[in-house]
């Protein structure tokens, strides 16, 4: 059993564990059951002709419906376990990865920056929203029994919350080329007082105010003006709401859409406006545009449901350079 | 190596084997039965290949600092290994050696549908086989044998592009011989031989051709896919050519989990005969023996998503796929329960065919039932891409195929050569396998869990122990696979000669002559009984009344 340090951790053991006991009994009986007949019914001489059994049709049924119900059980079980991992929580930490060959980068609300590494605190959910920068990638830390491939051109999350300070393995799960075993690294999991200080250390600044910064040197705001007045639809308060397109769709104004229209803005247009929106690929990295996405996150409604997150000050936010910049921005 | 036989054997009888002697009557040759063993000759050598690369792989893994060789040579060899073995060894394994050998035979037909298919799909198999081994001398894969984009397509600098042109070419060699089994059985039965007199091999394979005839084709598409994206940048899998990476892998395992049916459900045939013949009994629930390989089959092709729990397809996909996926596994408990009650109150040998369909249920049962642990959403998300995931498919791919495919191998060796091999070396090599096997993959399951992630070629120290034992188990299983190699090869000059049956076996390709004539049977079979109906076995009456003479005497 690998070290248990996460809420995830004990859960998925015991249901680890009983898996394992029902395949020891079945693969026990089934074996000792062969020896049984193995011995008892041996060939006694050659021209042996035993009875011969057609089937019974009250065996064959019990045996295919006890392990059909038995494996519904294995599976409400799992997709309990499943629902708890994937659904974002609504009060976390959120952490920006991202994977590129072959190296992991994250990004803590207050803006301090870590290689290989991830400090959080214990005792509080954790959420990371990762993608990656070139090839697929899969953040999977074994302490805390959770894994999430990490995509380009998309986001992906996860979530955990540990629950005993210590440093724990992180590996990358999925293949990714010549580094791949060399992809590792470690969390770090301390006291909420002692992240805190480990955060004040180094200078940073929060995602939301570095993106804040880019909208305005990439020349986005001049455009998407806050009072809707401008040549490109308004973003405040949009993030998390459902988009009209002039396709007739609708797309949710989400991670992967903002992504996608700075990279790509002529693929999803929103209704009532022309493509006049440069594409920003290759003068923005992958991490330009997360914080971008903390920034329209940061101005978007105070109350659009689990996926869009809170405004960005979360608590965590203790830099005294930080502060002003975040707090102000969320409220305009 | 066949070759040899024929100028040994110098019986008047005109066999399939003696029917001509040239090097051309065999590359030319339309026989069924020739085409079996051209085919046993090519996917033995690809199997001594992917294990030699298999053997460099535990090599490395003894130690933890990946010191043997470099992590670019280590990546090509463990694509290796998974693509000889995956795409040349275990896929055409069973269909086209012992499947081509014994399909006509068991039906009382004279040849399959198409002969010239038949011998095309060899040589169709010998190009993308010879495509990949020069994809080996000039440089190999990295990719993994998954070629996950947009690493493949776009990231890797080495023959991807080849190799997935290798694959394609492979891939329909599957295709024809998957075309002309379904043709050959629906068409080519002797009289009297309804669908449920049929053996279950014969069913087994029809619906491993159901599956290889829709299913290779969306291979063939999805690599060449990746060929265009990287040859011509056409962006189909990469975001940055503005494709999507996850298409890929739905488009992937939509042909590659059925395509692990195509290793497995021939294997279920080889062990349902073995299991009949070895204890002279009619397969328990016959019925439902036949129908779990269909339904094995199509269901098959509904679960492709149980690889993807943490890829970022959506959470009630990954809940459908589960709950699809739990429902295939029942056809494959009932074979298992089957197989079980067909031993009991059974008149059990102990030669080495029996050995392996007991080696084959107990492993497969593991193998089967760490399935349902990697099927398990919450719990498939600690296990996805570690080694807790390559011993389940081991299980089923070594303990299952493979086993079945070398019992197979040992039970129908008197009807392919005429003579038998050493009884004793059967047994000793086959419980060497199973004590190998045993000890090189159960260790996985403990290192997978611990979070050892696969494709790994150095690790942290705290895996070592696991993977020294999984490294000696290997050199175990290593002299139990030479074993055979030797033996066999040995008896096709000095094995005893024996009659036609010498396992009283009921089942048409018995009652020919061992080895068969060229058109196998020198008369029109017709069928009046089911499978299995060992009252009718000449052998087991002469036995018999062998036997009640000794007592009267
Ligand atoms: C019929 C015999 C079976 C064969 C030949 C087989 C083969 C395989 C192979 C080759 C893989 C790994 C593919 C790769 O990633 O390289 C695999 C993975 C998997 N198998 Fe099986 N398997 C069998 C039975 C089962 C059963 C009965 C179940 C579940 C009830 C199951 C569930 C899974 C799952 C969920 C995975 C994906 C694991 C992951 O990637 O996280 N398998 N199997
Ligand atoms: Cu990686």
């Amino acid at each position: 059993m690998p070290e248990q340090a996460s809420k995830f951790a004990l859960e998925v053991d015991l249901f680890y564990i009983a898996l394992w006991l029902m395949t020891i009994f079945f693969t026990v009986g089934i074996v000792a059951a062969i020896f049984l007949f193995m011995v008892k019914y041996r060939r006694r001489h050659d021209g042996e002709i035993p009875e011969q059994i057609e089937g019974a049709m009250t065996l064959e049924i019990l045996w295919s419906v006890i392990p059909f119900i038995m494996a519904l059980g294995i599976f409400a079980w799992g997709a309990k376990i499943y629902h708890e991992m994937y659904t974002e929580p609504k009060e976390a930490l959120e952490i920006f990865v991202t994977g590129k060959q072959w190296m992991w980068r994250a990004q803590h609300p207050d803006g301090q920056r870590e290689i290989n590494t991830l400090h959080i605190p214990v005792g509080r959910r954790v959420k990371l929203t990762m993608t990656s920068e070139d090839v697929l990638h899969a953040y999977f830390i074994p302490a805390f029994r959770t894994k999430a491939d990490v995509v380009p051109g998309r986001y992906t999350t996860t979530w955990f919350e540990a629950t005993k300070p210590g440093t724990y393995h992180l590996f990358c799960a999925e293949y990714c080329g010549t580094q791949h075993s060399g992809m590792i690294g470690t969390v770090t999991a301390m006291e909420p007082g002692e992240y805190e200080s480990w955060l004040g250390g180094g200078t940073k600044e929060p995602p939301a105010v570095a993106g804040e910064k880019l909208f305005s040197s990439l020349a986005c705001s001049t455009c998407h003006q806050a009072d809707g007045k401008g040549r490109g639809p308004k973003l405040v308060e949009l993030y998390g709401k459902e988009v009209k397109l002039n396709n007739g769709s609708t797309v949710t104004f989400d991670d992967t859409y903002i992504r996608e229209s700075v990279l790509d803005p002529g693929a999803k247009i929103v209704e009532n406006y022309q493509l006049i929106m440069p594409s920003f690929r290759g003068q923005v990295s992958e991490e330009q545009i997360a914080q971008i996405i903390a920034y329209l996150k940061s101005i978007g409604p105070k109350d659009a449901g689990a996926t869009a997150a809170k405004p960005a000050a979360p608590a965590a936010v203790k830099s005294a350079a930080a502060k002003p910049a975040a707090v102000p921005s969320a409220k305009k | 190596m066949a070759s040899e036989v024929i100028a040994q054997t110098e019986e008047p009888r005109v066999t399939y084997l003696n029917a001509g002697h040239t090097v051309k009557s065999w590359l030319l040759t339309l026989d069924h039965k020739r085409i079996g063993l051209l085919y046993l000759f090519s996917i033995s050598v690809f199997f001594a290949i992917g294990g030699i690369y298999a053997s460099l792989i535990r090599l490395e893994l003894i130690t933890p600092q990946g010191d043997l060789m470099s992590a670019d040579t280590y990546n090509r060899v463990f694509t290796m290994h998974g693509v000889m073995m995956i795409f040349f060894f275990l896929i055409p394994s069973i269909p086209a050696t012992l499947g081509n050998f014994l399909l006509p035979l068991m039906l009382g037909a004279k040849d399959v549908a198409f002969p010239r298919l038949n011998l095309l799909s060899w040589y169709v198999f010998i190009l993308g086989g010879s495509l990949m081994l020069i994809t080996i001398m000039t440089g190999g894969v990295d990719t993994g044998w998954t070629f996950y984009p947009p690493y493949s397509s776009i990231y890797s600098n080495t023959q991807v592009t080849l190799a997935g042109v290798s694959i394609f070419i492979t891939g329909f060699s599957s295709i024809l011989t998957g075309l002309n089994f379904m043709v050959t059985i629906h068409t080519m039965r002797a009289p009297g031989l309804t669908w449920f007199r049929l053996p279950l091999f014969v069913w087994a394979h029809y619906a491993t051709s159901l599956i290889q005839v829709l299913g290779t084709p969306v291979i063939a598409i999805t690599v060449l896919a990746l060929a265009f994206e990287r040859t011509l940048q056409i962006g189909i899998f990469d975001p940055k050519l503005g494709g999507d990476p996850v298409l890929f892998q739905h488009m992937f395992w939509f042909y590659s989990h059925p395509a692990v049916y195509i290793m497995i459900i021939p294997s279920m045939g080889v062990v349902s005969e073995l299991i009949a013949n070895m204890t002279r009994k009619k397969i328990f629930g016959y019925h439902f023996v036949a129908f779990s390989s269909l339904a094995i089959a199509v269901f098959g092709f509904l679960v492709w998503g149980h690889h993807m729990f943490t890829s970022s397809q959506s959470m009630y996909a990954g809940m459908v796929f589960s709950l699809i996926t739990y429902a295939v596994a029942i056809p494959s408990a009932i074979k298992i329960f089957n197989w079980t009650a067909t031993i009991f109150k059974g008149s059990v040998s102990y030669d080495t065919p029996m050995i392996y369909a007991l080696a084959f249920i107990g492993l497969f049962t593991v193998g089967g039932m760490t399935g349902l642990f990697l099927a398990a959403l919450g719990l498939d998300v600690h296990l996805h891409d570690t080694y807790f995931v390559v011993a389940h498919f081991h299980y089923v791919m070594v303990g299952g195929a493979i086993i079945g495919y070398l019992g197979g191998l040992h039970f129908w060796w008197p009807k392919i050569t005429g003579r038998m091999y050493p009884e004793i070396w059967g047994r000793i090599s086959a419980s060497i396998i199973f004590l190998g096997f045993n000890l090189t993959f159960f260790p996985q399951f403990i290192v997978g869990y611990l979070g050892m992630p696969r494709r790994y070629h150095a690790y942290v120290p705290e895996f070592q122990v696991w993977h020294i034992l999984s490294s000696a188990g290997a050199s175990l299983l290593a002299i139990g696979f030479i074993m055979p190699v030797v033996y066999l090869t040995w008896s096709l000059k000095y094995g005893e000669k024996v009659g036609d049956n010498p396992w009283m076996a009921a089942g048409l390709e018995w009652e020919t002559s061992s080895p068969p004539p060229p058109e196998n049977f020198t008369y029109q079979p017709v069928i009046n009984h089911d499978a299995y109906e060992f009252e009718n076995v000449k052998e087991i009456k002469e036995a018999a009344a062998r036997e009640a003479a000794l007592q009267t005497a």
